[in-house]
């Protein structure tokens, strides 16, 4: 502990060189292209000018692009609360009763990501289809008598996002519980605490920075989300995501396209502090 | 805009799946590649050539005997990649990738390449199997002399429905507004062939660029989204069209032949009083390693039997006249195959738009998110 933190030591440099290499190319220089392009004109055929043109920006608040973002954001949240209401009780139960086998279970929390997520979103089409395996087994049970409307839909998609998101949730959830001290239950059981007490005074603001870890995880990617809606809701469901991709693709206006990818950043960023500033610090602080 | 996808059958879905992670893979490999072998862009350099040749194409769109054959007549050793939509290709030569030799693009983008000068003339006079291509594919719009494109595959975009379920459809577009079928019809995620069905039901032209014709468009299209199951590429529709999910499909032809092959109460219209017809393009990009072997290559898919079987794989249309005897009788026969002299006339070409171009792109979100 010679040089307390703050002096450079030479091998520490030597250890962050390539990854500093590795971000500044590979996450540094295409976000500030990113911005650069935000501000510049696109040419019809793709290209663009650069230059210092707000009025790309100006072009966000189009009523139609702007009900897509907060479109975008409520999807996200909803995605976010369903998967810490599904996701908290089953890292519990792994954490706290799951014994020897732990690793086994959130072993078995992993495994979709063994396999790629546009196989996975196909495979739901496949299964929530007119003549798939969810409508013969609700027929086969006689919950219905025709197949029915169970793909192409909003309430699909949000089903296809909680499916692929309830792992981020539970990961970090499972490593916050984990850490969790069981003696603290027995002290409060001891002081008269009543189960239910326990948990939402000792044990949930323990995990808070799982939660706010998980929600972070889950919230961040979804409001990003394009494929889903496109192979599970029918692309009747615009997201924002789904909105850039047009830009860079089929309207080939990269300019737009940045200036979208941009406001969305700066709002994602906008709600993850707003988010930590209410819930987490002090939570955070009390660990 | 995804103008075209392939088709791929069922059982060819997972391998296309591998295939697509693979090109994505490889292609930002070989994106970053220095160009080797640069003879000097132009391909008038010096030596011969290495018996090399990098074919780029959209995936599963090209026979399984084309290649090998070729490699076994020339030497010349073949390596594909596989892009997905028109868009990425133009951004692909416009960031100035290079070590492509030969690749499809579809009508509307190679004007825009010629526009954008990413690709080079084509010297005919290398190709004596251009006689070959019917005089209805060449001097199209695009590239009015076929001066840097020779035609690859065509097709028409139309109605793929269960005739055994709904009956014998009148032939209009007005079949995809009927509110009859609810919930039983898809359209194309595609904003110029679904806003293009719009305008042609209206007796307007798919590339109409008349912004109140674009507001009557519109409006039919939002008086048609409530009645959709959703917007789907072509491969897609097939499949549900097929498994009865849903009872009428806009689609590429290619798609809708399949369909028809592997279920007989299915058939394909090509709706009045006009409809679309596409075609992709075998085009050299400026930035070709092999453009002597990129003409050797065009000159051989356009041989008779090579077309034939090019087209009895895929199930598109060829703008192959030599090949048309050898087209397979289980798809010739098949409706909207061959086609009379007075519906080929009804069919339009896609053009680009330019700036327009985003008009009809706004409106398309519009609509899917009413």
């Amino acid at each position: 502990m010679g040089d307390k933190g703050r002096g450079w030591n030479l091998g520490l440099a030597g250890l962050l060189t390539p990854v500093t290499i590795w971000l500044g190319l590979f996450f540094l220089v295409p976000l500030l292209l990113i911005l650069a392009y935000s501000f510049g004109t696109s040419d019809v055929y793709g290209g663009i000018t650069l230059g210092f043109n707000p009025s790309n920006y100006l072009r966000v608040f189009d009523p139609l692009y702007l009900q897509i973002i907060v479109r975008t954001f409520f999807i996200a949240a909803l995605n976010t609360v369903l998967c810490l209401v599904l996701g908290y009780p089953l890292a519990y139960f792994i954490v706290f009763k799951g014994y020897r086998r732990r690793n086994i279970l959130i072993l078995l929390v992993m495994v979709p990501f063994w396999t790629s997520l546009l196989i996975r979103a196909y495979s739901w089409v496949v299964i929530l289809s007119g003549n798939g395996i969810a409508n013969k087994f609700l027929q086969f049970i006689g919950i219905t008598d025709e197949p029915l409307t169970l793909i192409f839909t909003p309430e699909a998609v949000l089903m296809g996002m909680v499916y692929s998101y309830l792992p981020f949730m539970i990961l970090p959830l499972y490593a916050s519980l984990e850490k969790f001290d069981t003696r603290l239950k027995e002290a409060a059981k001891d002081l008269g605490a009543s189960r239910w007490q326990t948990f939402w005074r000792v044990t949930f603001p323990l995990s808070m920075p799982g939660v706010i870890a998980g929600s972070i995880l889950v919230f961040i990617p979804s409001a990003g989300e394009f494929v889903i809606p496109q192979l599970l809701g029918g692309s009747r469901t615009v997201m924002t995501g789904t909105l850039i991709q047009t830009q860079f693709g089929p309207a080939r206006d990269w300019a737009f396209g940045s200036a979208l990818s941009v406001m969305l950043a700066v709002l994602l960023l906008a709600a993850i502090l707003f988010y930590v500033r209410r819930v987490g610090t002090d939570k955070l602080g009390g660990m | 805009m995804q103008r075209r996808d392939t088709g791929i059958s069922r059982s060819r879905f997972l391998k296309m799946m591998g295939a697509a992670g693979v090109a994505g893979s490889t292609l930002s490999v070989l994106s970053c590649q220095p160009n080797t072998s640069a003879t000097g862009g132009g391909g008038s350099g010096g030596g011969p050539e290495e018996k090399e040749l990098a074919f780029y194409n959209w995936s599963d769109y090209v026979a399984k005997s084309t290649i090998p054959g070729f490699e076994e007549e020339t030497g010349i050793k073949v390596t594909q990649d596989f892009f997905a939509s028109n868009e990425d290709l133009l951004g692909k030569l416009q960031a100035g990738a290079t070590g492509y030799d030969v690749i499809v693009p579809s009508d509307y983008m190679v004007a825009i390449m010629i526009k954008s000068d990413v690709i080079q003339k084509i010297d005919k006079s290398k190709i004596p199997n251009t006689k070959n291509v019917g005089s209805n594919y060449m001097g199209l719009s695009y590239d009015p002399n076929n001066e840097y494109s020779l035609p690859y595959q065509w097709g028409t975009t139309g109605i793929l429905y269960n005739k055994k379920e709904v009956g014998e459809l009148d032939g209009t577009w007005d079949a995809m507004w009927d509110p009859q079928f609810e919930g039983e019809m898809a359209m194309l995620a595609d904003s110029r062939e679904t806003i293009g069905a719009a305008l042609y039901k209206l007796g307007y032209s798919v590339n109409s660029k008349d912004q109140d014709q674009l507001a009557e468009a519109e409006a039919e299209l939002k008086k048609q989204q409530p009645l959709l199951r959703g917007y789907f590429a072509s491969t897609e529709v097939r499949p549900l069209v097929l498994n009865g999910d849903i009872l009428l499909g806009h689609v590429y032809s290619g798609d809708a032949f399949l369909a028809l092959s592997e279920n007989e109460n299915l058939d394909y219209v090509i709706p009045q009083p006009q409809a679309t017809r596409w075609t992709d393009n075998m085009c050299i990009p400026n930035g070709a390693s092999h453009p002597d072997n990129a003409h050797k290559f065009i000159n051989y898919i356009l041989g008779a039997d090579v077309g034939a079987k090019l087209s009895n794989y895929t199930y598109y249309n060829t703008p192959n006249e030599a090949a048309l005897p050898k087209i397979a009788g289980a798809l010739k026969d098949l409706p909207g195959y061959i086609l009379s002299p007075d519906v080929f006339q009804r069919l339009e070409v896609i053009k680009d738009l330019g700036a327009t171009t985003r008009d009809y792109e706004r409106i398309f979100t519009e609509v899917k998110s009413a």
